[in-house]
């Protein structure tokens, strides 16, 4: 299946695969992050493969010069009960990628956690707000750069 | 020598203080803030078992105004701790904090950027409860330790002395809200 999958991909997405890889059953496919809202909708559209369901979608702080964000994205189609996992890098200085609520409605929210979280923003994304932190909040906190304990004073408590 | 003065620490005072704080301590209506775990303690606490209304609490109140002692049991994110701020300060006075568990207390094992380390940075708090969560015979001895407190306060003494009552000059928090 892993097989089959790959090469629907390479015939359909020749350019915009940047690498693969399996673990454990699972594949991984690394892609452009332009074209990723292509890709998804193929990969949900396409009768065989048929990846209906977004299960998640997260970002990694990988702290390096060239490409420090990713996103992933995990799939799964019910019908073949197979899932995949898709990887973009994005660099420091403009971590945007397409936002794909418009393949799956249900990555709203998982595109606004990686947002709150990380600060990549999902361009297109119909309500690109916080999810847990503090609408004012100006920092990112599950970035490596951002301290542990926080930024004294950057959430103001109220008065004693 | 005004009937102020008269009043302030003789019998007729001592003896009223000691009808009122009777009163108040054996009838402590809670404010269960429950926002984590600690809650299912606190749940507990007022089940049969070990039975809160032993000690004339059983009367557990979801409006502030209705209440006498506020139960912080859980976890105060940064962001809740606005709320809980405000609950807080909707109670009427007298009123009476207790922080239960670790959480509440200072933070517990969530050293981190969204939790407040301990309720006391942001509100006054009478007694502070051990253990995560803590045993509901836990919760019933802070109940007590309050309850002594209480029966130590001087009601009718403080009510005569009115201006010594320390009133921050910018009023509650911002954010917060004044209620007047």
């Amino acid at each position: 299946m892993n097989q089959l999958i790959l090469e629907k991909l390479k015939v359909r997405f020749p350019k915009s695969i940047e690498g693969s890889d399996e673990f454990r059953g699972d594949l991984s496919v690394r892609f452009r992050s332009e074209d990723i809202v292509k890709v998804c909708q193929f990969l949900r559209d396409d009768s065989d493969l048929n990846f209906d369901l977004i299960v998640d979608i997260c970002g990694v702080d990988m702290y390096r010069p060239e490409g420090r964000f990713e996103v992933v994205y995990h799939l799964y189609s019910i019908r073949n009960k197979k899932y995949i996992r898709l990887k973009v890098s994005l660099n420091e200085e403009k971590p945007v990628v397409d936002s794909v609520t418009s393949v799956w409605s249900g990555a709203n929210w998982h595109e606004r956690e990686t947002f709150d979280m990380y600060g990549i923003e999902f361009r297109g994304h119909p309500d690109l707000r916080r999810m847990y932190m503090p609408e004012d909040y100006e920092h990112y906190p599950l970035r490596k750069d951002f301290p542990l304990m926080g930024i004294p004073d950057s959430i103001p408590l109220p008065r004693k | 020598m005004g009937l102020g003065n008269m009043l302030s620490d003789g019998f007729l005072t001592t003896r009223l203080d000691e009808v009122i704080n009777w009163a108040r301590k054996n009838s402590l209506w809670p404010m269960p803030m429950g926002i984590s775990c600690c809650a299912i303690e606190m749940m507990a606490t007022a089940s049969p078992r070990f039975d809160i209304s032993r000690f004339g609490s059983e009367v557990m109140r979801f409006t502030p105004r209705q209440c006498d002692v506020m139960i912080v049991a859980g976890t105060v994110t940064y962001k809740m701790a606005r709320v809980v701020r405000k609950i807080y300060d909707q109670m009427p006075d007298p009123k009476w904090v207790i922080s239960m568990g670790a959480c509440a207390s200072s933070g517990g094992m969530f050293r981190s950027y969204s939790v407040v380390q301990g309720i006391d940075l942001f509100m006054p708090v009478d007694v502070y409860v051990a253990g995560c969560p803590p045993r509901p015979e836990n919760l019933l001895r802070s109940l007590l330790e309050l309850q002594k407190k209480i029966e130590s306060d001087r009601t009718i003494g403080d009510l005569l002395r009115r201006e010594k009552i320390f009133i921050p000059e910018n009023g509650p928090a911002e954010r917060v809200g004044t209620i007047s």
